[in-house]
């Protein structure tokens, strides 16, 4: 509490208003691995051939 | 309203008596499941004693089944979660949202935990924690795992919503505090990796039952693995926010840039839970673009988090200690520290055992490449338990000799041994650790019953060292062991023997309360002079390097392909 305290009107880097919105990082946080790792990961599963 | 409050006489904290309660009530069974846990851990390091070999085959799965969905999962959820309750309500001063659900959170997990004990117990089920298909264990293991992870899920939602109540009444300005941010970067893990859980485990209860004729074993690995692995970044998250909570408490530190370390987090929350792939780095379904950009280009950002804390967590409490005045040479702050405190002795284990041991083999491991050497080896437990046991479990106890005796307002009922104890708990796992990690770079096998292949139709001998080092490491176990039972003795006894606490008459008032210093506020150190740190850094990166590069020398070695 004890150094933030800007100017009323200095405008809020993008980066900290970014780290202060906890549902986005949420949002970000789940979104990222889903489609990096899960995602991706069961595509490439399902694109294996099926043996005949 | 102000009746539903009380006042922390040691630290100033206004406290939510709804928070006051889960709190203490999470901490309180994290505790017990500590305890049982561990016993099943004990076990499973005596059966790999090859000289004492304690358990039949049967109880060494069951035990190992057990020891896995105990020490990883519950006693370190149910801890998180009296985490995630103190670092919201307590730290920004606030109410907590929905006491009530978090009540409901609570029970779904004791019940849920419950019942998965008992089907591993009963020995149907035994599985091991990872329970791969086609190792089918009883609908109620699922079950009891799947209502566990709604009842944290519960518990992270009241944490989110602790927050929104917190900013929407103003009872903090600007940013949240760093432990705070730590705290919510771990909760954001825990929401994508019961989502993962809920996704394999609930269509692996309906196979268990019957009502789905099969699940693809690869299938399962790696949706299974976004849940088993990330759970342990939950713990990394959440174990840093502790060191930041203790250096802030313990020394009134504050990080040397609250924006770096946010940042740090930040990659956290984008990129810690890609590691899970390098549980697949030998999978063959899987293309290498897909396990080298999980685990190598993307996880090396999240590594570089890591590497940001391990710099300004040391470095904030040198900041610290030079401003009370221990200048004198490159280590007068280190050598002036409380060792004799369990707080700060746990802390300071904690992260060198985390960093050294956990995080190098971590990295060696999520390589593709050098994965082949020590793939499926003891050397993957001898990894985790140097970040799960002496990085996480540590972290844990060293806060909670600050929390509780906080907290119950009650005297540690052994206050003697409580300065042994980090350094027995520490430095014993530390060992198995490293013994865990020789015995699987020389090739021992884990999760092995009998490693000597006694009745297989084709041996193995093993070098000499391999059932040396796991001998060493039944050792390194009991002394470990000795440490945790002396934790859960204090904590128990404390809870039920402790003698309340009596504020000293003559005992001058503190110049800052720790409600009012750095573990609830923003703010930076201010200085980067911080010499003695930055020498321990490079000690690391010098041991980090040298450490990589005898790997791939000796993966040259092993693997012969000229």
């Amino acid at each position: 509490m004890a150094e933030q305290a800007p100017g009323a009107e200095e405008p809020v880097p993008m980066m900290q208003q970014l780290l202060d919105s906890p549902f986005l990082l949420l949002l970000i946080g789940v979104a990222l691995p889903t489609v990096l790792y899960i995602i991706w990961g069961v595509m490439e599963v399902v694109a294996i051939p099926v043996a005949q | 309203m102000n009746g539903e409050f009380r006042t922390c006489p040691d630290t100033g904290f206004k406290i939510h008596l709804p928070a006051d309660r889960l709190i203490k009530w999470n901490a309180v069974t994290s505790v017990v499941f500590l305890l049982v846990g561990g016993l099943f851990g004990l076990g499973v390091a005596l059966t790999r004693w090859p000289e004492v070999h304690l358990l039949p085959a049967e109880w060494f799965y069951l035990a190992l089944t057990a020891h896995g969905l105990d020490a990883l999962l519950v006693w370190i959820i149910f801890f998180e979660i009296a985490l995630l309750y103190f670092a919201s309500a307590v730290l920004l001063n606030s109410r907590l949202a929905g006491p009530k659900f978090a009540w409901l959170g609570y029970w779904l997990m004791l019940i849920g935990a419950a019942i998965t004990n008992v089907a591993v117990l009963r020995g149907d089920s035994s599985v091991m924690f990872t329970s791969y298909v086609p190792m089918k264990a009883a609908p109620d293991f699922y079950l009891g795992i799947i209502l566990f992870a709604v009842g944290a899920l519960i518990g992270c939602f009241v944490f989110f919503a602790t927050l929104y109540v917190a900013k929407k009444e103003r009872t903090y300005e600007g940013s949240v505090p760093l432990v705070t941010f730590g705290a919510l970067t771990a909760a954001i893990i825990a929401v994508f990796t019961i989502g993962a859980g809920a996704v394999i485990l609930v269509p692996t209860l309906f196979w268990s039952m019957d009502y789905i004729a099969s699940i693809d074993s690869v299938m399962y690995k790696v949706i299974w693995w976004g849940m088993g692995h990330s759970s342990q970044q939950i713990n990394v998250a959440a174990h840093i926010s502790c060191w930041y909570a203790i250096a802030a408490i313990l020394f009134g530190a504050k990080p040397l840039s609250e924006k770096v370390s946010r940042t740090a987090f930040f990659l956290y929350i984008l990129f810690l839970q890609l590691a899970s792939a390098h549980h697949l780095l030998v999978e063959p379904g899987l293309s290498s673009e897909y396990k080298i950009f999980n685990t190598s280009y993307a996880l090396y950002l999240a590594v570089l988090g890591s590497m940001i804390h391990g710099l300004t967590v040391p470095g904030a409490v040198e900041a610290a200690q030079r401003k009370k005045g221990f200048n004198k040479g490159l280590f007068e702050w280190l050598a002036k520290a409380p060792w004799g405190n369990p707080v700060f002795s746990g802390f300071a284990i904690s992260v060198v055992s985390f960093g050294f041991l956990g995080g190098i083999s971590g990295v060696m491991m999520g390589t593709e490449q050098l994965n082949l050497i020590t793939h499926n080896t003891m050397y993957v437990p001898g990894h985790f338990h140097a970040t799960v046991v002496t990085g996480t479990t540590l972290a844990f106890m060293a806060l909670a000799y600050w929390l509780v005796p906080t907290l119950w307002q009650k005297e540690l009922v052994l206050p003697g041994l409580a300065k042994w104890q980090p350094y027995l708990f520490g430095i014993g796992m530390s060992l198995a650790a490293l013994f865990q990690m020789g015995a699987g770079t020389l090739g021992a096998p884990r999760r092995h019953w009998d490693m000597t292949f006694a009745d297989a139709t084709l041996g193995f001998d093993f070098p000499a060292g391999v059932y040396l080092m796991m001998g060493l490491n039944g050792v390194a176990a009991v002394i470990g062991s000795l440490g945790a039972a002396i934790f859960i003795l204090n904590m128990v006894g404390t809870l039920l023997f402790g003698k309340p606490k009596v504020p000293a008459p003559a005992a001058p008032a503190p110049e800052e309360p720790v409600a009012a210093g750095p573990v609830s506020s923003y703010g930076s150190a201010g200085t980067m002079a911080v010499p003695g740190t930055f020498v321990l850094a490079m000690i690391f990166l010098t041991a980090f390097v040298l450490y990589y590069f005898v790997n791939w020398n000796y993966l040259a070695s092993v693997w012969g392909l000229s």
